[in-house]
């Protein structure tokens, strides 16, 4: 299956190794992966803060891109969910954990990864993209991300307290509204800190930069790794 | 004023309070699970509400209509007031006829309130304290916030961003019980007695309105401590003020909406008083006003309309990890919350302009409303109404210029994002500085040597 990549803008300048993994997962399973060289990014950081008007061009330029392939996979529910909703095209775009679990359907993986893991679910992936149950509403439980996580031997989830609470990056918000961002990513990490994590995953490069700038700056001893990164370590 | 922002920076410099503050708001959006998981249509329910409500959006009209006829007929007189303001000067008309134009100079001249939240959106408190008439707040959350001159920061639970302590405080200058006392039960029943005596001198109680059903002709308060219910009963004159939205169609509507209302609220199964008034009784004087105040403004924006489904459960405050961690008086609005920053910018584009920002847009307050407004789909549609009319700063603007100008420009991204990844690791004070909000508690992201294209470029080509 030919797979065209999708690596939102800041993980292609600040988190190459989100975005290698994801090429290297994908490619384990069995994908022909291509990367459309003149990608750059999808819009959001404009629109979501009402310049929605002004992302014309970065939309064109996206279609341009993509429109030649039937699937589209990115390692980010939140750009992955902007694309859905404002960027019409002929494939569809899958975020990386729905497109493994829902298209290439893969129910569970076998691999190891001898660590206590935390999950991070973003938002806009969780309650956008309905990668798994919000607690909110009153419906059985699922989790895409932890179906492929949970058969990993060794890998101890954990629980937390406040299970999809919002960590607070939310794009210009991390800084129009500083105090608050700052303090909503200090009570998240207070959470897996209190619980054990060692180790903070989720879907979206974006959640966990503003939580890895929290932990690098009040030195705590968590690691942050994106979900694509611990899948690809795993099942090698 | 400040912005949400400056508020919440202020609010935020007291750590434990904030702390405390979430914890406090996160506990009743658990009551609120607990409750709505016991039932096990509850997401049947929540639908049911949105259609009977978004029936009620189009026909507001002929519902409005219907349900004068049916309460004029019950006796009760109803008024119009276009906006604030007449909702004002028909609350103070009525006073006025009450005591045919002379008002006395006397201590037993004010009202009893039960809490109404849209007499806060309309000043009306402060409009009448002008014309020398002293209204009274009788909820207990209500007359707190009203001691300490300020107003509720919680549609629901006005003052829960006090400490019992502080309200032990307050209560001793006020109402003089014992300094340093602050158990909540000597200090209800403190307050208690104290709006005992108010209940029973004030001739006229106004009270808001959770429901106006159409086919009747009646309405229905809601309330925990009973204070509607005093207040009215114990009144010559009863005055309920609702904004028009609060119309359903049928009585048997109510067995969906109490159902929902309480639980979203607090957890509870229902208010512990659901009351119905129809008619006055003998020799008691029934008014109803009706306020517009931007309301059908509202129902004529189309992306906006469904605000109007809202029935004041207050559950998106409680599950706002913003608000919980901002506290309602930073939205500088009657009503705060994720719920008041979409309805706030239709009184005010200028004045709540900051207010749509005020979120990260996580989509929780859509999931736990009882009448399924998508509330977050509000806050980005606002946010780009905001920008469009100008009510944004020329800088902001500028920046997202350029911004766009650079990612839709792949050879400029690639340029700008190696010279600004190579400045970053060779000069990075230039990013890591008192300038910068980001760096201000974060640290920034280490920029690698190479950007995902390179290696690929490298690796795959």
């Amino acid at each position: 299956m030919k797979v065209a990549l999708f690596i939102p803008c800041y993980i292609d300048q600040f988190y190459p190794k989100v975005g290698i993994a994801t090429l290297q997962l994908l490619e384990k399973m069995g994908c022909e992966v291509v990367f459309p060289q003149n990608q750059t990014c999808c819009g959001q950081p404009m629109a979501n803060s009402g310049y929605e008007h002004i992302t014309g061009d970065c939309t064109k330029l996206f279609q341009d891109n993509f429109d030649e392939y039937d699937y589209v996979v990115s390692p980010s529910g939140s750009c992955t969910l902007h694309v859905k909703e404002h960027i019409p095209l002929k494939g569809r775009i899958y975020e990386l954990i729905e497109f493994i679990t829902d298209i290439l359907k893969v129910e569970s993986l076998e691999g190891e990864f001898k660590h206590k893991v935390g999950l991070h679910q973003s938002c806009h992936g969780q309650r956008g993209l309905h990668l798994s149950q919000m607690s909110e509403l009153n419906a059985p439980f699922f989790s895409k991300p932890e179906q492929l996580l949970k058969n990993l031997k060794g890998l101890d989830l954990i629980t937390l307290d406040r299970k999809d609470e919002c960590c607070g990056f939310g794009g210009t918000f991390c800084v129009a509204e500083e105090a608050v961002s700052v303090r909503m990513g200090q009570d998240r990490l207070g959470d897996h800190l209190k619980n054990g994590t060692e180790i903070l995953t989720g879907g979206d490069t974006s959640c966990l930069m503003h939580l890895e700038g929290i932990i690098r700056r009040e030195k705590h001893a968590m690691k942050v790794m994106h979900i694509a990164e611990i899948l690809n370590q795993a099942i090698s | 004023m400040k912005t949400h922002s400056e508020a919440a920076e202020v609010f935020n410099k007291d750590f434990d309070r904030t702390t405390w503050h979430d914890q406090t708001l996160f506990m009743v959006r658990q009551k609120r699970d607990k409750a709505a998981f016991q039932i096990d249509d509850w997401e049947l329910l929540r639908e049911t509400a949105s259609q009977i409500k978004n029936n009620v959006l189009s026909n507001m009209h002929n519902y409005l209509l219907q349900f004068e006829e049916n309460a004029s007929n019950n006796g009760i007189k109803i008024h119009w007031a276009a906006d604030a303001k007449e909702h004002n000067e028909i609350v103070y008309g009525i006073i006025s006829d009450y005591y045919r134009g002379e008002i006395p100079v006397d201590t037993f001249k004010g009202m009893v309130k039960s809490k109404s939240m849209l007499t806060e959106e309309c000043h009306m408190n402060e409009f009448l304290a002008e014309k020398g008439i002293e209204v009274i707040d009788t909820d207990l959350g209500e007359r707190i916030v009203q001691l300490a001159e300020e107003p509720p920061s919680h549609i629901v639970m006005p003052c829960i961003h006090w400490k019992k302590e502080e309200i032990g405080e307050l209560f001793h200058k006020h109402l003089g019980t014992e300094k340093g006392n602050k158990d909540p039960q000597y200090l209800t029943e403190a307050a208690r007695q104290h709006l005992r005596d108010k209940f029973l001198t004030r001739p006229i109680a106004l009270t808001g309105v959770n429901f106006a059903v159409a086919e009747t002709g009646e309405f229905v308060v809601c309330t925990n401590e009973g204070n509607a219910d005093m207040g009215a009963h114990l009144a010559d004159v009863h005055i309920a003020s609702m904004g028009f939205e609060k119309i359903i169609p049928q009585k048997k509507h109510l067995g969906v909406f109490l159902r929902l209302l309480a639980r979203s609220a607090t957890g509870q199964p229902i208010t512990t008083y659901s009351s119905h008034f129809k008619k006055p009784r003998d020799g008691q004087q029934m008014h109803i006003v009706i306020v517009d105040n931007g309301r059908s403004t509202q129902l004529g924006r189309e992306d906006f309309r469904n605000s109007l489904k809202c029935i004041r459960c207050a559950a998106c405050f409680n599950t706002c990890p913003v608000y919980r961690r901002s506290g309602g008086h930073s939205y500088h609005s009657a009503v705060a919350g994720p719920i008041g920053s979409i309805l706030a910018p239709n009184l005010d584009m200028r004045a709540n302009a900051d207010l749509p920002f005020a979120s990260t847009l996580c989509g929780s307050c859509s999931n736990v409303c009882p009448v399924k407004i998508d509330i977050h789909q509000q806050l980005y549609k606002w946010r780009q109404v905001l920008v469009q009319e100008g009510y944004t700063s020329m800088s902001k603007t500028l920046a997202m210029k350029g911004m766009s100008t650079v990612l839709s420009n792949p050879s400029v991204f690639k340029f700008s994002g190696k010279v600004g990844r190579m400045l970053m690791d060779k000069l990075p004070f230039l990013v890591n500085n008192n300038m910068n909000p980001w760096y201000k508690q974060r640290e920034m992201p280490e920029p690698p040597e190479e950007s995902f294209r390179d290696w690929y470029k490298k690796n795959k080509k």
